[in-house]
């Protein structure tokens, strides 16, 4: 016991003030995110369709949401007869954890973060393949044909697309040489000719050839495995509503499915925020550097430059969905493994090389 | 908690499953239940149960007058309704050799192929929406909303038109249904260019239907299945050509056919279908002849006592109508040969071994309208 | 090789998709909001059936001859006539509609033989929606004499 007071109290008592604001933050965040990440959805769907979607709540539907939220939880929550009920009813916790503890190590400004990992990166990757369990679980225990089908299609697509997307991770690694996330952005510093999308080129600041010159291919590789990581259309087998009915979800009611939405689109907020910070600078303004004196206000300003770019990302996930049909299952696991494990590997050896490239000379 | 029984029911060896698609299923676009046989993903068998929307058509119509039966031939298939009670007029003016106008025929003919579109764009997009994308259906159903005001505004009714009459149409086009369709189809051919950037390049697309669901020309002759999913397997077999009624010998037309039989050349046949009724139109609007549009038909009708059908080429494949006559104010037996019954009546062998996601997708590719199975 | 431009020129059939989505982003919106907006109705609009307003004002041009009633095919017309005190012929007492069973066809108006105004023509009307079951019991005659107050 007092072993694991000494080493609790190795940190000072601020460390852990912060700890526990910034996850009552990122609950708050998480909470606001997907409610309103759902109306952002239902609107563009709107927008894409040509009809001014939901409108009739509050200005321009914006009491949505909330409305939505209420709807959710004053319905009855059932368990389907036959159904493991401990199962069921855990795995809707299960599922919207992993990303609340992913975001505890994204730095959304320079101080702005609870907690300063020296390996959040693998932290983030860590928790963010236990989604697949809960969602597997959701499935198997609802006692129904669809949901174990579905729940059998994530499993496969999730091993299928984690491999491409830690190869395409560990090309940035080999450039960044650190697993801090904080630290990522901070050599990003300077203007986007520093980003990693651009400096993996050319880099303008040693002026030789960058690490990866085939950095905007990663990071469409990347970016689709977080697609198909979340389950986001094209790659929505997991949903799939017109062939599973709900897919993992058919059975679950009420808030149940609500907090399913929820993590889904908290894991959309992580994997846009993990390629903002790993490819586009994070919180560094676009151009030049935010002076250091400017204190808290630049800390502010980061934050925007941070969300504006995330939520770019996001909104390029809702225009892909309203976009593309349903891509067939064996058609996206040959994605995975036909090309973009081929075609991440061979940016690895490319980068292996580049990188002892300049060293040669 | 009750203890359940769930030991599933026959031999523990086989690891098949039984899942019940529908009868309240998103793909099924209806209450079409298709009992699956399913080993994992693969489908063993497929057993389409039909009749949950059975409206005993048929029999409506022994006990209905000849006229009365007019309004039920546009909710059989609601979505071509002008073709089908163009069948029913056409059995009635046949057996009492009625002579139908020039201009009434030509606006048959446009109303006809304007509703074919139409029923395209639908089966199209719900199509589409069956295989995960959601916007083309909304972008389809604006163009058909346009078909929908032209007809609307010469009979009344959007979906159940009953607008054709024994020996003519119930009233003449305006001059607003003329300009607009004109104006109609260069916008439909812009859109339709729009639609295969959209859809039909699509990769994911491509993807999903090329190769799946192969049907031949052979299984197609032994189900007797008709419409796009024969032309589809290379027969290019269209009773507009084949037996032509009304005045579809003066137009110049193709009929579109490719000979893979896959789900894409299904898909293919009805975006071409879809730009050759466009050309129809085109040329029927042009050629439009003045005059009456009623002919002389009896103010009672009364079938001669005989056996007499007529078939057209509705959006979905070849409908054909039988009536038999004995020489009452009523029919004595009505007979619909519908389309979807025989395209759907393939299934069974086609889907044999079929991922799930795939059937959907070919189940889509018959475009499946269900009130006309059940009928 | 060949795989390298089946996925470029994959890649691009996408991009293209994409941009024709976003295009349609900025466009306007085509729907019509419903409560606020309505559309116009055409002139030829099927709603449900009424006693055509007897232009010289008085009676319904009806002679209740009973052809509507024996065109329906759903029978769901029902109509009964006395005899005029004024003259020769009927004149309607009852005329009504089940609006529940109608299917619009309009074979009741084709059916009319009053020339030159049909007696029964098409409203316009569509917001019919109730929660109850007494919107379908239609009674014309009563409608058509609400209509008459209304206009004089």
């Amino acid at each position: 016991m007092s072993a694991i007071f000494d080493y609790l109290t190795q940190e000072p008592v601020w460390f852990y003030v912060r700890l526990v604001l910034f996850l009552v933050g990122t609950l708050a965040f998480v909470g606001a995110n997907a409610a309103y990440l759902v109306w952002v959805e239902r609107k563009g769907a709107g927008r894409f369709q040509r009809r001014p979607g939901p409108d009739e709540a509050g200005p321009w539907g914006l009491l949505q949401p909330p409305a939505d939220g209420i709807k959710l939880m004053a319905k009855q929550v059932m368990t389907p007869p036959g159904a493991d009920a401990l199962l069921f009813r855990l795995a809707p916790a299960l599922v919207l954890m992993p990303p609340m503890m992913c975001l505890a190590v994204i730095p959304f400004g320079d101080k702005l973060l609870a907690c300063d990992l020296n390996i959040g990166l693998l932290l983030v990757f860590a928790f963010g393949s236990i989604n697949v369990m809960a969602l597997m679980l959701g499935g198997w225990a609802s006692r129904n044909k669809y949901a174990i089908i579905s729940a059998a299609r994530v499993v496969s697509q999730n091993v299928a697309y984690e491999i491409p997307m830690l190869l395409v991770v560990i090309t940035l690694l080999m450039i960044t040489g650190t697993m801090n996330l904080n630290e990522i952005i901070h050599q990003q510093a300077g203007g986007f000719w520093q980003w990693n999308i651009v400096r993996g080129i050319w880099d303008f600041q040693a002026g030789h050839i960058g690490g990866n010159i085939l950095v905007p291919v990663t990071f469409l590789i990347f970016y689709t495995c977080m697609l198909a990581e979340t389950n986001r259309a094209p790659f929505d087998m997991a949903e799939a509503e017109s062939e599973l009915v709900a897919g993992a979800f058919t059975e679950y009611a009420g808030m149940g499915f609500g907090v399913f939405f929820m993590a889904e689109y908290a894991n959309i907020v992580v994997g846009c925020a993990l390629a903002t910070l790993l490819f586009l600078g994070g919180w560094q303004s676009p151009i030049g550097t935010v002076p250091a004196e400017w204190g808290w206000w630049g800390t502010l300003l980061g934050t925007g430059f941070f969300f504006a770019k995330m939520y770019f990302l996001i909104f390029c996930v809702v225009w892909i969905r309203w976009t593309f049909p349903r891509t067939q299952f064996y058609n996206l696991l040959n994605l995975s493994w036909k090309i973009l494990i081929p075609v991440s590997l061979v940016t690895l050896l490319l980068t292996a090389g580049l990188l002892k490239l300049p060293n040669l000379f | 908690m009750k203890a359940l029984n769930l030991i599933p029911v026959g031999d523990p060896a086989d690891e098949t499953f039984t899942l019940n698609l529908g009868p309240q299923h998103p793909a099924t676009h209806g209450v079409l239940r298709v009992k699956l046989v399913m080993d994992g993903e693969y489908i063993t068998s497929a057993q389409p149960v039909i009749g949950y929307i059975h409206r005993m058509h048929e029999k409506m119509g022994e006990n209905r007058t000849w006229a009365q039966y007019l309004p039920n031939t546009s909710r059989v298939d609601y979505l071509s309704a002008m073709t089908y009670t163009h069948a029913f007029v056409g059995v009635v003016e046949r057996a009492l050799k009625i002579e139908v106008p020039q201009r009434a025929e030509y606006i048959r003919v446009i109303t006809s192929e304007l509703n074919r579109i139409a029923s395209h764009l639908v089966g199209w997009g719900a199509w589409v929406m069956d295989l995960g994308g959601f916007t083309p259906i909304l972008y389809a159903f604006d163009d058909r909303e346009k078909i929908l005001d032209l007809l609307e505004g010469i009979c009344g009714s959007r979906l159940t038109f009953c607008y054709y009459r024994f020996g003519g149409l119930c009233n003449d086009v305006d001059e607003a249904f003329v300009s607009g369709t004109k104006a109609f189809v260069p916008y439909m051919r812009e859109r339709m260019k729009m639609y295969k950037r959209l859809v039909t390049d699509n990769i994911i697309l491509r993807k999903r239907l090329e190769g799946i669901g192969p049907v031949s020309a052979e299984m197609c002759r032994r189900y007797g299945a008709c419409g796009p999913v024969l032309r589809g397997s290379g027969v290019a077999y269209d009773v507009r050509k084949a037996e032509p009624y009304s005045v579809y010998k003066d137009f110049d037309f193709d009929i579109p056919h490719y000979p893979q039989g896959d789900s894409m050349a299904r898909y293919l046949v009805r975006m071409d279908e879809i730009e050759q009724s466009l050309r129809i139109i085109e040329q029927a609007i042009a050629k439009l002849p003045d005059g009456p549009t009623m002919g002389k038909a009896p103010r009672i009708v009364k079938l001669p006592v005989g056996d007499f059908c007529y078939a057209t080429e509705c959006a979905r494949g070849r409908l054909l109508v039988r009536v038999t006559s004995d020489g009452k104010e009523n029919p004595y037996r009505v007979r619909l040969r519908t389309p979807c019954f025989t395209n759907l009546s393939l299934f069974e062998e086609a889907s044999k071994g079929m991922l799930l996601a795939d059937a959907i997708a070919f189940m889509g590719s018959l475009d499946l309208v269900i009130p006309d199975i059940d009928r | 090789m060949k795989t390298f431009w089946e996925v470029l020129l994959g890649l691009k059939s996408l991009f293209t998709g994409l941009s024709i989505t976003i295009r349609e982003f900025f466009k306007p919106t085509i729907t019509t909001h419903y409560p606020r907006q309505t559309e116009t109705i055409p002139a030829r609009f099927r709603g449900h059936i009424q006693l055509t307003q007897n232009p010289d004002g008085g009676a319904s041009l009806c002679i209740a001859c009973k052809s509507c009633e024996r065109a329906c095919p759903s029978a769901c017309i029902i109509v009964e006539g006395v005899k005029k005190t004024d003259g020769p012929g009927k004149t309607v007492s009852e005329f009504r509609l089940d609006f529940g069973t109608c299917s619009l066809c309009g074979l009741c108006i084709e059916a009319c033989p009053v020339k030159p105004v049909k007696a029964i023509e098409f409203t316009k009307r569509y917001n019919l929606a109730s929660t109850t079951n007494d919107y379908a019991d239609m009674d014309l005659v009563q409608r058509y004499k609400d209509l008459q107050a209304k206009k004089s």
